[in-house]
């Protein structure tokens, strides 16, 4: 199947000299929920730029569900939407016009073009506001106008950068609701982040940016399996009398009720708790220490040499155990 | 080009010089009433007061002989700057991203932003005329010239507006051009007076100054009566316009001002 998104060897030299991509790789298939995850300014919005023609490439290849943005700019425009990092309608226009408007620049004539800014309003939750000026809006709500604006053509790429920076918890999660809707209705959707939980909870796909190079790209699954070691946190019932010693799985004693214990790939859980129940010790619950990702992230943008983490399609990475949160 | 292309293209139109019209009639006090005072009060003291002692000009009572004038004075500042400020603002607010994403050629975007600002132009000069027909009577020489000549001038002058917003980079920018090179033009362009009240060597000087072909020509679709053919300012709008197009065409392709 063709690609949603197809990038190969993509430069960026700024007109300062910066090279904010290096020459990147990366292909997300169609349908997919996919994340570009990277510290700032890692490359993301650049290359949303490149791909959005708001930022002229220096070299390298787009293509968006085939068609080559250099050979046809008009097709690869029609198939994206692009909800923006920051905040770019007009303040002083009207919700409802900046919704039609925009529909109105890709030849869709004003009474269907109301028609679907309606639909997409009402599903977001600005229908009412339609007549108010954009600058009266909330961050959240201004965040939801450019979703709405981005949709009104009906793209099949829905392009979002950073889209829930400066909104509340609440309403990230009715936002995430919607994105998960839409593109279940067959949209593909390709989001940047910096907030690892996002990536986690929402996208299938990733690639990680970092310093203008992709540093991975894989399935979230995958990705996470690639961890070695897990840090779970015990905490327990009653208080540690003795710790077991020498076990194989190595157990720390962090307080009087807490333990930690570190599970290499390859070994279960059940065996764990063996040796914790051979030792006579309580385990009230139990956590991740921190989040892998977060961990593997910090791991591999800090460029340590631990090459045998990032070989993809590590054998017996399923036998890692699902978050057991 | 096909038969889809042309419909969505014109609907893009459309949607840009609606969306030009809406904005500067919402803040009509900002936009079409300054104008309106300004020439009313050019009437009654360079009109009225001071026009009583000159006398006649080019055998035309003075009020009547500036009418004429002071419609493309009007029509040429506000031409220009709604396009100046619209484009400045669409680049300052980023919403001028809004259409670089979407599918429009930058020839429609151009002319979509010219006809905002010819919209404005002729809505201002139609307003100046209501107004200059309390000081002197409508005089109509011939109503297809004076259309014509004042449809070009506002399209120069909203093309060279648009290529001054192209380039401004702060509130300053879009200030600069008006006040240190438009209104003098304008008002060494025979607004006031007839060019061939000069000394010759300033009438020379003089016919370098652009504007002075269009009030030219614009008088004479009104009075009759003119200082150069009617053929030369259409002749120097024409290529005047050619080139600005072209200019304005060159730098949206190349994003500069607009795309890193
Ligand atoms: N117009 C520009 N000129 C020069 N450098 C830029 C420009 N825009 C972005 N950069 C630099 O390029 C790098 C990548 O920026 P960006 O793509 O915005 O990162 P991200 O979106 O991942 O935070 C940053 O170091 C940023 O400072
Ligand atoms: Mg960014």
């Amino acid at each position: 199947m063709t690609p949603a998104l197809e990038i190969r060897g993509l430069r960026k030299t700024y007109k300062n000299g910066f090279e904010a991509l290096k020459g990147i790789d990366l292909e997300v298939a169609p349908g997919s929920f996919f994340a570009l995850l990277g510290p700032n300014g890692a490359g993301k919005s650049t290359t949303i730029g490149i791909i959005t023609s708001l930022i002229n490439k220096t070299a390298g290849e787009v293509r968006v569900f085939g068609h080559d943005l250099d050979r046809d700019q008009q097709a690869v425009k029609r198939s994206i939407g692009l909800v923006p990092q920051e905040f770019n309608f007009n303040n002083f226009e009207p919700i409802g016009e900046i919704v039609v408007n925009q529909a109105g620049y890709y030849g869709i004539t004003r009474h269907e073009a109301w028609r679907r800014a309606e639909h997409y309003l009402r599903e977001l939750g600005l229908w009412e506001k339609r007549k108010d000026m954009a600058r009266t809006l909330s961050g959240g709500m201004k965040r939801r106008l450019m979703i709405a604006r981005a949709l009104v053509h009906e793209p099949r790429l829905l392009i979002l950068d950073e889209p829930t920076a400066g909104v509340d918890i609440e309403l990230r999660r009715s936002m995430w609701e919607f994105l998960r809707r839409i593109n279940t209705d067959g949209r593909s959707i390709i989001l940047t982040t910096h907030y690892l939980e996002e990536a986690e909870s929402l996208c299938r796909n990733i690639a990680i940016i970092d310093d203008g190079q992709i540093i991975e790209n894989t399935t979230m699954k995958q990705l996470l399996a690639k961890l070695e070691t897990e840090t779970m946190v015990l905490d327990l019932s009653e208080p540690v009398l003795q710790l077991p010693q020498d076990t194989e799985i190595p157990i720390r004693q962090i307080d009087e009720l807490t333990l930690e214990a570190d599970i290499q790939r390859g070994q279960h859980l059940n065996d764990l708790f063996r040796t914790l129940d051979q030792a006579g010790l309580k385990v009230q619950s139990m956590r991740n220490k921190a989040n892998r990702l977060e961990e593997l992230f910090l791991r591999m943008t800090r460029n340590e040499p631990e090459p045998s983490h990032l070989t993809p399609g590590a054998e017996g990475a399923a036998e890692q155990p699902e978050n057991p949160q | 080009m096909s038969a889809r292309h042309l419909h969505d293209y014109w609907v893009a139109f459309r949607t840009i010089v609606t969306k030009e019209v809406l904005r500067f009639a919402r803040i009509w006090v900002q936009t079409i009433l300054p104008p309106v005072i300004t020439t009313a009060l050019y009437f009654i003291i360079f009109g009225g007061l001071i026009g009583e002692r000159i006398g006649e000009m080019d055998g035309f009572r003075y009020m009547d002989f500036i009418v004429p004038g002071l419609i493309m004075l009007a029509v040429i500042t506000n031409s220009y700057s709604n396009v100046v400020s619209s484009f400045f603002g669409s680049k300052f607010q980023r919403h001028i991203e809004e259409m670089l994403v979407s599918p429009i050629p930058n020839s429609v975007i151009i002319l979509g932003f010219v006809f905002g600002g010819v919209a404005r132009g002729l809505s201002v000069g139609v307003a100046v005329l209501l107004v200059s027909l309390f000081f002197s009577p409508l005089s109509i020489h011939n109503a297809g010239v004076m259309l014509v000549v004042v449809l070009l001038t506002s399209i120069l002058f909203a093309l060279a507006g648009l290529i001054n917003g192209v380039f401004a980079r702060t509130f300053d920018d879009i200030a600069i051009v008006p006040t240190f090179v438009l209104t003098p033009l304008t008002y060494l362009g025979g607004v006031f007076y007839s060019v061939s009240l000069l000394p010759e060597f300033w009438q020379g000087v003089s016919m370098l100054n652009p504007i002075l072909y269009m009030v030219d020509g614009f008088r004479y679709g009104s009075l009759g009566a003119s200082d150069f053919p009617i053929a030369v300012s259409f002749a120097v709008i024409g290529l005047f316009i050619a080139v600005l197009y072209t200019a304005a065409l060159v730098l949206l392709k190349r994003g500069i001002g607009i795309r890193s």
